[in-house]
Formats: structure tokens, C-alpha cells, sequence
């Protein structure tokens, strides 16, 4: 095939299909085994420094935040992040130092909420460095071709722009049409991390709304980590085996985390906290801030309960599960509000 | 001058949502676009199916969503997908018009929404792409909203994010972009701008009530195709704003 141009970003995340194959057949089992541990354990055994990581969900939607905050309170360093629509999760890790290479789909970002001030300074100050650009359906698209187990997939996108010019695509004279196709190769995380609102204990994962990636995502991932409201008896997951999206042999740990997404959205269960949501991007506008912000919301908690508790309790929980109900409107900042 | 008794942003909202046609789809971000959509939804387009590029595909948007992908862009929505599955419709041309932002545009409607300065040491850092690649790349017509200065109308991009015509009239499928594809309107607090057919660069097409030719030039660093007679866009309509109000009751987009 005639290689008609090539990007000159860093290629993430990839190998060889047939390595990828064997390393599945040697480390992933097959078998239906009890996956449950806590946060700290699932966090111990399967991340590590220099780790190249996604997490399931969309920007603030479904985020496996205690899995994020743990992260954190380990001290990993040195982590590669997929910015694949990363916001919260990646603006969180990059503060705290946890993050210091991002592939940029979206990232740096809360959409109607402002521009990360963390993810950028730590980015114009040389502290995180982009080592690709991306767009969300190249990410997601490179999931899938590793869940294929392909080495590449093509697609119509990013030619003729400089996000193709920093990506690791190539664009290649299609044979059949004799068009130019942007060809991208697949990408496998180390490690995955999802919040789901049930699961059982050997890791058969549903989701409820939209999917986004993460059928796709967690089919690329090497190691996956579901966290979900509750761990279910098997028998709820047979009775509508059409909502798993996750079965158990993808996945390495299974946590019960309730309220595992705060302060992001679990959707049919509780709204965006936009309270905490906007402390943490006042906060994050200095470093004190931001050291402030993680001394009292994940160093200064012993666990993801105590942070719950931190946060507003039960009192602010059943708040958020009413306005995601639509039985309550929710609030808006003042300095939110536009005009 | 009298007192328009509209604010900017309704203004907006409306010129976006009149170039919205009954029976096609739209692809759809947070804020603005939303808004449009939603409001030609209530007007003179209730069969606009409206697709959000995290899955959510015809919903029925109780109150404004956040994000895109927020469970409102999923509410009573014909389905709750995937984004292969939106960004598969979306190359496979089922999607008609797409909504982008904007921190900067050139002449040929490319945009940037990653960096200002050196990529590698930035001067500024925006989020990146997103879907706008996307959407830029694959959706039938693009229609891009943003601010209008010299800073963001600009001659040469320090990096184009997304497509627009890239250098001229065949340059986009040259580059392997599928046909007929491009950046349809773009619309500024100044006036809606439409691509000159056999240039492909950027024509104004309609100023805003009380803006001047002069105002439109001169906040763009490059020239602009001003054609002999430009008319005003039409302000919002009572019913228009009385809409408006129904969308975002808390004016979190469109203001107090």
C-alpha cells in the first residue's frame, strides 16, 4: 500500500497484534472467578507508575472517581492519559502530578463550564507534555481496532490538518477507491477504569444510557477496573444479558464504590455536583489551591466514604438524585451565568 | 438607533436556528448550538432529529443539557447509543448539518481549537479537537459559531484542529475528505458568512441589525468578500424569545 503522508506524533499505546494475542492468552483468565477487592487494592494491583490509562464515560459522565482519587492518594507517577474526552478525571490527575503525558482528543477542557486552569498551566508550563493529538472518534476508533485485534483502522478524518500532522495516523491510497484513507493504529491501554451501576462479582458489567467507547475501550484495555453502585447476584445480570456491556473475562477488579462518580454524573442516578465541580476549578487557579483542594478531598480522607461524607453527606447525595430525577432544578453558578 | 429589546445571544441563537430544515439531522454540542437546535425544533423544524456525538440520538431535551453527554441528550430519545455507532452515522452521510466552535478561523473557514504559539510549549493550550475533526471532516454542512476580532479572523492559522476548505476549491477531497462535504455558515456577533463558490473563501452574507460593512472588515485580519447588497439578519421574533426563555430558564447560555 503507498504511504501517502505520516504524523509525527508519538504512537501510544500500540503493539503488535499477534504479541497482543499472546499476552491475553497468558494473563487473562477465562475463568468465572470472585474479582471483588476494595478501591486501594484494585488500584495497588493494577496500576502502576508509567502506565498508559483511559477511563470509561464521557467528560463528566460515569468517571470512576474513586478510583481516580486513590490514584492519587498512592502517589503513581509518571501516567500516560488518554485524552479521549478527558476532562474532570484528567484535570484531577494532572494536578496532582499523577498525569504527566496526555494524547489530546479533548482535553484541558469542562465544555460549558470553562477552560481546566490545572490541565493548562501544568501543559504551558512544560509540566505535562502532549505527545499526540487526536480527534474523539480517531480515539475511539483506535479502541476498536485493538479490540478487533487489528493492527490499524481506516477512517475519513483528520486528513489535510495539523491535528493529523501531530497524530500517529498515516494516510495511505485506498485500493478499492484510489482516494486517499487515514489509517489508524490501535491502542491498547494498560489499563481501563469504568463505573457501572451494577455488576456482579466476577466482573459482568451493565450500563445503562449511552455506552460512548466503552464497549469498545474495555475490549482494548489489558487490565480493567469496574467500580459500580452495587455488586449484584449473578442471577440479575442472566435475567437481561442484553444490557452487559462488559463481560467477566475482560475485567481484572470489580469494587462496590456507591456515589463512585462523584462529583460527575451517573446518569438515571444522580446529577453533576456543580458546587464541588466549580471548587475545584477555583481552587485549581494556584498551586496552593490545588494543594488545598487534594489535602482535604483525598489526603485528608481515609476512604471514598469519608469523602462523601466531606462533600455533603446524604443530604447533598439525595439532592443530586432529585435533580438528575428532573424533580429538582439545579443549581447554577452565579459566575457560570452567562451575561 | 432604538433599543434592541433582545440580547446578543438570542440573536444568535435564532440566525442558527432559521438555517436549521424540518426533516434533517444535526449534530449537536453544548451551549449554543443546543439551544439552536432545540429552538428550530420548537419552530419550523419538529422533525430535526437532533444526534450527540457521546450516543444520544433523538431525544426529546427536557431541559438544556451540559454536557454532550449529559442523560438529557438521552432523554426519551428514539435510542441511547454509542459514539462508533453516531460517528459511524456520521461518515456514512447520514448527517446533515454539524455545529463547531471556534478560537480561530482563516479564510477558508479551517479552525483551530488547539493551541496558540508552539505546540510543543504553548503559549496558550485549548482542548483539542473533540469531535470537531470529525464533524468538520464527515457532516454534509458545517456551521461554525464564534467571536469575531483580529485575533480570531485570521489570515494563516498558528494550527489548523479542523477542516475547512483547506486551501481552495477541491483541496478537501484532494486531501481524501469525503465530496461535497465543507464549512457552510459561519456566524459572529457581527453577521452570518457563507464560502464564495469558486474560491471557497469566506463572503458575508447578512450583518446584524445597526452593523456596519466597516465593523465586519475591520475585525478580520483577512479580506472579507462583501458582496454589492447585503441585507440584516431579522431579529428574534416575541414568539422566538418567548421560547428561548422555555430552553435555558436560567439564562445559563443565553444570558439574564
Amino acid at each position: 500500500m503507498e504511504i501517502l503522508k505520516e504524523g509525527h506524533g508519538e504512537l501510544v499505546g500500540w503493539h503488535d497484534p499477534d504479541e497482543h494475542r499472546q499476552w491475553v492468552r497468558e494473563n487473562k483468565s477465562r475463568e468465572l472467578k470472585d474479582k471483588t477487592m476494595t478501591v486501594a487494592e484494585a488500584v495497588e494491583k493494577f496500576v502502576h507508575d508509567g502506565d498508559f490509562i483511559a477511563c470509561g464515560g464521557f467528560g463528566h459522565i460515569r468517571i470512576p472517581m474513586a478510583l481516580i482519587y486513590e490514584i492519587i492518594r498512592q502517589g503513581r507517577r509518571n501516567l500516560t492519559m488518554a485524552g479521549k474526552t478527558a476532562v474532570h478525571d484528567i484535570d484531577i490527575l494532572i494536578g496532582a502530578g499523577c498525569v504527566s503525558r496526555v494524547e489530546v482528543a479533548y482535553s484541558f477542557g469542562h465544555e460549558l463550564r470553562g477552560l481546566s486552569p490545572a490541565g493548562r498551566r501544568a501543559v504551558e508550563t512544560g509540566k505535562c507534555k502532549v505527545v499526540a493529538e487526536i480527534s474523539n472518534a480517531g480515539y475511539q476508533w483506535r479502541f476498536l481496532a485493538a479490540a478487533m485485534g487489528l493492527p490499524f483502522i481506516p477512517a475519513r478524518i483528520l486528513m489535510g490538518t495539523d491535528t493529523f500532522e501531530k497524530s500517529s495516523a498515516k494516510i495511505v491510497r485506498d485500493p478499492w477507491s484510489g482516494k486517499p484513507v487515514c489509517l489508524l493504529p490501535a491502542a491498547y491501554p494498560d489499563v481501563a477504569m469504568f463505573h457501572v451501576p451494577r455488576c456482579d462479582k466476577y466482573g459482568n458489567a451493565q450500563i445503562d444510557g449511552i455506552l460512548v467507547e466503552d464497549f469498545e475501550l474495555s475490549r482494548a484495555a489489558r487490565r480493567v477496573i469496574v467500580t459500580t453502585e452495587e455488586i449484584v447476584d449473578e442471577e440479575v445480570i442472566r435475567r437481561a444479558p442484553d444490557r452487559t456491556v462488559i463481560p467477566f473475562y475482560l475485567v481484572d477488579a470489580v469494587c462496590e464504590v456507591p456515589y463512585g462518580a462523584h462529583p460527575t454524573q451517573m446518569p438515571y442516578l444522580y446529577f453533576f455536583d456543580e458546587e464541588h465541580i466549580r471548587e475545584w476549578l477555583t481552587l485549581s487557579r494556584t498551586e496552593e489551591g490545588t494543594k488545598a483542594y487534594f489535602d482535604r478531598y483525598v489526603f485528608g480522607v481515609r476512604d471514598f466514604e469519608e469523602y462523601l461524607e466531606r462533600v455533603g453527606g446524604i443530604r447533598k447525595l439525595n439532592y443530586l438524585k432529585r435533580v438528575e430525577q428532573l424533580r429538582e432544578s439545579m443549581w447554577v453558578p452565579e459566575e457560570g451565568r452567562n451575561g | 438607533m432604538a433599543e434592541a429589546r433582545y440580547t446578543p445571544t438570542e440573536l444568535l441563537a435564532c440566525v442558527a436556528a432559521r438555517l436549521l430544515e424540518d426533516g434533517k439531522s444535526v449534530f449537536v454540542g453544548t451551549g449554543l448550538p443546543m439551544i439552536a437546535a432545540m429552538l428550530a425544533q420548537r419552530t419550523h423544524a419538529p422533525n430535526l432529529l437532533i444526534i450527540f456525538e457521546a450516543g444520544g440520538i433523538g431525544p426529546q431535551v427536557p431541559v438544556l443539557p451540559i454536557s454532550v453527554g449529559d442523560s438529557r441528550t438521552f432523554y426519551r430519545a428514539v435510542s441511547a447509543s454509542s459514539m462508533h455507532d453516531v460517528m459511524s452515522a456520521l461518515q456514512s452521510g447520514y448527517v446533515d448539518y454539524g455545529f463547531l466552535g471556534a478560537a480561530a478561523i482563516d479564510p477558508y473557514g479551517n479552525i483551530n481549537t488547539t493551541v496558540f504559539g508552539d505546540w510543543e510549549r504553548p503559549e496558550v493550550r485549548l482542548p483539542g479537537s473533540g469531535g470537531a475533526n470529525d464533524i468538520g471532516s464527515l457532516c454534509w454542512r458545517t456551521i461554525i459559531m464564534m467571536r469575531q476580532d483580529r485575533r480570531r479572523f485570521l489570515s494563516r492559522l498558528p494550527f489548523i484542529t479542523t477542516p475547512g476548505y483547506l486551501t481552495g476549491p477541491g483541496a478537501r477531497e484532494a486531501a481524501g475528505l469525503p465530496e461535497g462535504t465543507g464549512p457552510y455558515r459561519v456566524i459572529t456577533q457581527l453577521g452570518v458568512y457563507g464560502f464564495d463558490e469558486a474560491t471557497r473563501r469566506l463572503m458575508l452574507i447578512s450583518r446584524h441589525p445597526g452593523v456596519t460593512i466597516e465593523e465586519i472588515q475591520a475585525n478580520s485580519e483577512f479580506e472579507i468578500i462583501i458582496p454589492a447588497d447585503v441585507p440584516e439578519s431579522a431579529p428574534p421574533t416575541p414568539e422566538e424569545q418567548r421560547i428561548l426563555r422555555e430552553i435555558d430558564p436560567t439564562g445559563m447560555v443565553i444570558g439574564g
